[in-house]
């Protein structure tokens, strides 16, 4: 099997696995970084969500042939001690139900807010639809972006 | 103060330390990173030593005290308001609390069931108990230590005080020997009016794992030496497998084994798998290459009953509500007559769709089977259940077979069925090793297990001055009726018929987040809505009569339903949301439902925008009793509204020749962040009624209030779900 050096979360890993296989396996499979989860395996849900060069990106979809020296950004690598403020909207709104989504919607949030300090709530709409809540936490999500983005 | 009789001895609390172990279930350390759930104060320091009080309790020499939860969580929070029972009579910090997942021990918890809503009010008195029993021994510790009387003794937050005295001990300090006290026979347990920590709002202890990434999940469970597995199911219902391309699936690169597994459970029980008996089961180390593998699957079926088409499903249970097969189940009156006699008479069909579950965590288990033992571990419901299966599978004893419960993607209903885990109990039995077994998504929506699909008539006749004087309801479902002939309007209604059958079918189904109220609630308050405007009447206020004729003079003996907390619930959303005040541009529709013990009335605001109702903002009244965690309690609320209105909207299983038509989330439509209400605002009704549960009561009626918002909003009247497929308006 081919070999590959990845960069995650600052550190560089060097993993042995088929060409194909998706990031999110090579994540949690090989480098036992299991907060990226597997939803549908098609890009659809975003429990998968990590950055990829600071965007989010389906880890999913990402072969890990087409990585490279791209810098990967996992939510075990979002912060320190969970003080991305982000992270402390969260847990200040108390948004999870089951938390199985919530890494996911959290990586796509942090995106968002990197890139878009003040989202309308069209804009976080727009963004956010991406990640599925089986629970319905959509409210609480939205509600902690904003407190996020006031930061 | 009421006293009650302790209900557990000694023995039993050794049982579930021995299974208990230690909390390190997945390999990661509850002491250091879930100190309640990330509170940020500091907490006291981690103990040298533990002391068992009782099986929900152990108390540090610092201290520190571990409260174990016993029932399975799902994302209903059980996991922080179990224990908050526990500490509030326990009369303890929260901040010096951790909380741990107790496993299954039948012999010391009862009830270690996710499911009908029943985990608090079912565990409320046990909890209670636990947490009294243990301040009382730790009280009797000191007052043996110190030669005075329980009496002259108080406590706080984990401090006993002499009352007049100047001495102070802490909880960790007397543990030792509290642990060495006669369990008492009696115990105090505080008045309400005392509580501290109940009825206030405290974080989800697992928030901080969560929001970091924590390997929390079945899922993410891993052992060293654990192989991993995938199973593949027949394509369709009614269809059974032959043979597969096994010596080129064993093969491929990283595969170690492929072979069909049984999972047929002598004497089956209700959550036992119905349908899929025989899979194709395949073993490697890489869940990459067993999903390739997978894929390479050439597998030989055989049809061994019908394959089924949706558009037969409809036209059966229609035969089934035409045909004289219809089964009285309840009769008040004379309904016949007074149909005859109503000056007005309306009929209105409604239906809904098979659906799947659809937890985010797709359905997975480990298992461990050795000649002698199983250990079992992951995501279930019903970890009794599961146990109980695997047992009678493998033939092995019961007191063999350990269950240890992961905090769960979602249930929703769907891991109360055990398959998954026996189907992963039979391929480590088959392989000799440790495995944990991986559905794919496809796997998962492709099952089975699925809400059923229901198609039930609703009647009403009125007098001339617009009274109700007849009600009929004739329900059936692929494969059970969805009528609750006891609950109201039973009761309200001089002239009242209920009537169901079932309609077979073997497409596989279960228990579905509030099964049946989901579909029967959206249905009788829809119906109710069109029946209030033919009488000229607000639909709340035509509610109100309604229970006010059932608060005075109520019809018939057996009303599954309290009518005064009933129309609390509707008089409370009506202040709340200002019913009665238009709102420029809004349109309003109303719903409430009693099921599972809990009352919840909701109204709904639908705005038009872009041609296309948008939802603004929701409304909602609950009666559940005495309120545990109340923020959580709000955001359960908010879920279910959620979801019953994404369902409503959008989901919908289909089937060709017993073939699922939706797979993946690319066909099957959840809802999302853009359509999901703007607000969802919560009230509670505020008593001292024993709590009840709310992992299902908020769904039913955010169904009809949909729908009668939607009415108004369009002028269109939805009868059948989902509600997208009235285009152009809502699709």
């Amino acid at each position: 099997m081919p070999e590959y050096k990845l960069r995650i979360n600052g550190a560089s890993h060097t993993v042995n696995v088929d060409e194909d296989t998706p990031l999110l396996w090579v994540l949690r499979d090989e480098l036992n970084l299991l907060g990226s989860k597997f939803g549908c395996g098609i890009g659809q849900c975003g429990a998968c969500t990590v950055h990829f060069e600071g965007a989010a990106v389906r880890s999913c979809l990402i072969e890990v042939s087409t990585i490279g020296e791209s810098e990967i950004t996992t939510i075990e690598g979002l912060s320190e001690d969970g003080d991305h403020p982000v992270q402390k909207a969260w847990l200040e709104h108390d948004v999870p139900q089951c938390g199985y989504c919530q890494s996911g919607q959290i990586m796509n949030a942090s995106a968002l807010l990197a890139e878009n300090p003040k989202p309308t709530d069209k804009e976080i709409d727009n963004a956010m639809s991406g990640n599925i809540c089986r629970c319905g936490t959509y409210v609480r999500i939205k509600q902690a972006i904003k407190t996020a983005s006031n930061q | 103060m009421t006293k009650i009789k302790t209900q557990y001895n000694r023995r039993s609390f050794l049982k579930i330390s021995a299974a208990a172990g230690g909390g390190m279930l997945i390999g990661f350390s509850w002491l250091t990173g879930c100190v309640s759930g990330g509170k940020t104060e500091e907490a006291l320091a981690i103990p040298n030593e533990w002391f068992e009080i009782n099986g929900y309790i152990k108390i540090g020499d610092t201290g520190l005290v571990t409260i174990y939860s016993p029932n399975p969580e799902i994302g209903q929070n059980v996991k922080t308001s179990m224990p908050m029972i526990v500490a509030e009579e326990l009369d303890v910090d929260w901040n010096n609390v951790i909380v741990e997942q107790a496993p299954l021990n039948t012999g010391f918890y009862h009830n270690q069931v996710a499911g009908g809503s029943q985990s608090i009010r079912k565990g409320w008195h046990a909890l209670r108990m636990a947490g009294a029993t243990a301040r009382r021994m730790l009280l009797e510790a000191t007052a043996k230590a110190w030669g005075v009387e329980v009496a002259a003794l108080t406590v706080s937050g984990g401090i006993i005080k002499e009352i007049n005295g100047d001495r102070t001990m802490g909880y960790g300090d007397i543990a030792a020997q509290a642990v060495a006290m006669e369990v008492p026979e009696e115990v105090e347990l505080k008045d309400i009016k005392d509580f501290k920590l109940i009825s206030t709002s405290v974080k989800n202890v697992d928030g901080k794992n969560i929001v970091t990434g924590k390997p929390l999940f079945g899922l993410d469970f891993k052992r060293e030496g654990m192989k991993l597995a995938m199973i593949q199911h027949p394509p369709a219902f009614g269809m059974k497998v032959k043979d597969f391309n096994e010596a080129e699936i064993k093969a491929m690169p990283g595969i170690k084994d492929a072979f069909i597994v049984d999972i047929t459970v002598p004497e089956p029980g209700y959550f036992d798998e119905k349908g899929y008996q025989q899979l194709v089961a395949i073993v490697g180390d890489s869940t990459w290459q067993l999903m390739k593998a997978k894929k390479a699957l050439k597998t030989n079926w055989e049809a061994v009953s019908e394959l089924e088409n949706s558009e037969d499903h409809m036209k059966r249970m229609e035969a089934t509500l035409a045909s004289g097969e219809m089964h009285e189940s309840r009769k008040d009156g004379d309904p016949e007559t007074a149909f005859k006699n109503a000056s007005k008479v309306i009929e209105r069909t409604y239906s809904s769709p098979f659906l799947p579950h659809n937890t985010m965590e797709p359905m997975n288990f480990f298992a461990n089977v050795t000649e002698t033992s199983v250990e079992l571990i992951g995501p279930t419901q019903t970890p009794q259940a599961l146990e109980g299966s695997v047992s009678k599978l493998l033939n092995i004893p019961i007191d063999d077979v350990t269950v240890n419960m992961t905090r769960m993607g979602g249930g929703f209903g769907r891991r109360l069925y055990v398959n998954f885990g026996v189907e992963a109990a039979a391929i480590s039995k088959q392989i000799g090793a440790p495995v944990k077994l991986i559905y794919t998504r496809e796997d998962d929506m492709t099952q089975g297990t699925y809400k059923p699909a229901y198609l039930t008539t609703y009647k009403a006749g009125l007098d001339e001055n617009n009274h109700l004087i007849a009600l009929s309801v004739k329900g059936t479902g692929l494969p059970e009726s969805p009528v609750f002939e006891n609950r109201f309007p039973a009761g309200t209604v001089d002239n009242y018929l209920a009537e169901k059958a079932s309609t077979k079918t073997n497409i596989t189904t279960g228990a579905w987040r509030a099964p049946r109220s989901h579909f029967i609630a959206g249905a009788e308050q829809s119906f109710l809505d069109e029946v209030a405007e033919l009488a000229g009447k607000d639909p709340i206020d035509f509610r109100l009569e309604l229970f006010e004729k059932a608060i005075k003079s109520p019809v018939g003996k057996r009303n599954d339903y309290d009518a005064e907390r009933y129309a609390g619930v509707l008089k409370l959303v009506k202040e709340k949301s200002n019913w009665g005040s238009p709102m420029p541009g809004i349109h309003r529709g109303v719903a409430a439902y009693y099921c599972h013990n809990s009352y919840v009335a909701e109204v709904v605001d639908v705005a038009m925008e872009d041609g296309k109702p948008k939802i603004k903002k929701v409304w909602c009244a609950v009666d559940c009793g005495i309120v545990i965690n109340r923020d959580a309690a709000v955001n359960m609320v908010q879920g279910g509204v959620v979801d019953g209105i994404g369902h409503a909207m959008y989901g919908q299983l289909t089937f060709k020749e017993g073939v699922p038509q939706q797979t993946n989330f690319n066909q099957y439509r959840l809802m999302r962040h853009s359509q999901a209400p703007e607000a969802i605002e919560v009230f509670f009704v505020e008593n001292d009624i024993d709590p009840t549960g709310l992992g299902e009561p908020g769904l039913p009626p955010a169904i009809g209030a949909l729908a009668n918002a939607l009415y108004q909003a369009t002028g269109e009247r939805l009868y059948h779900q989902p509600f997208s497929s009235y285009k152009p308006l809502l699709g």
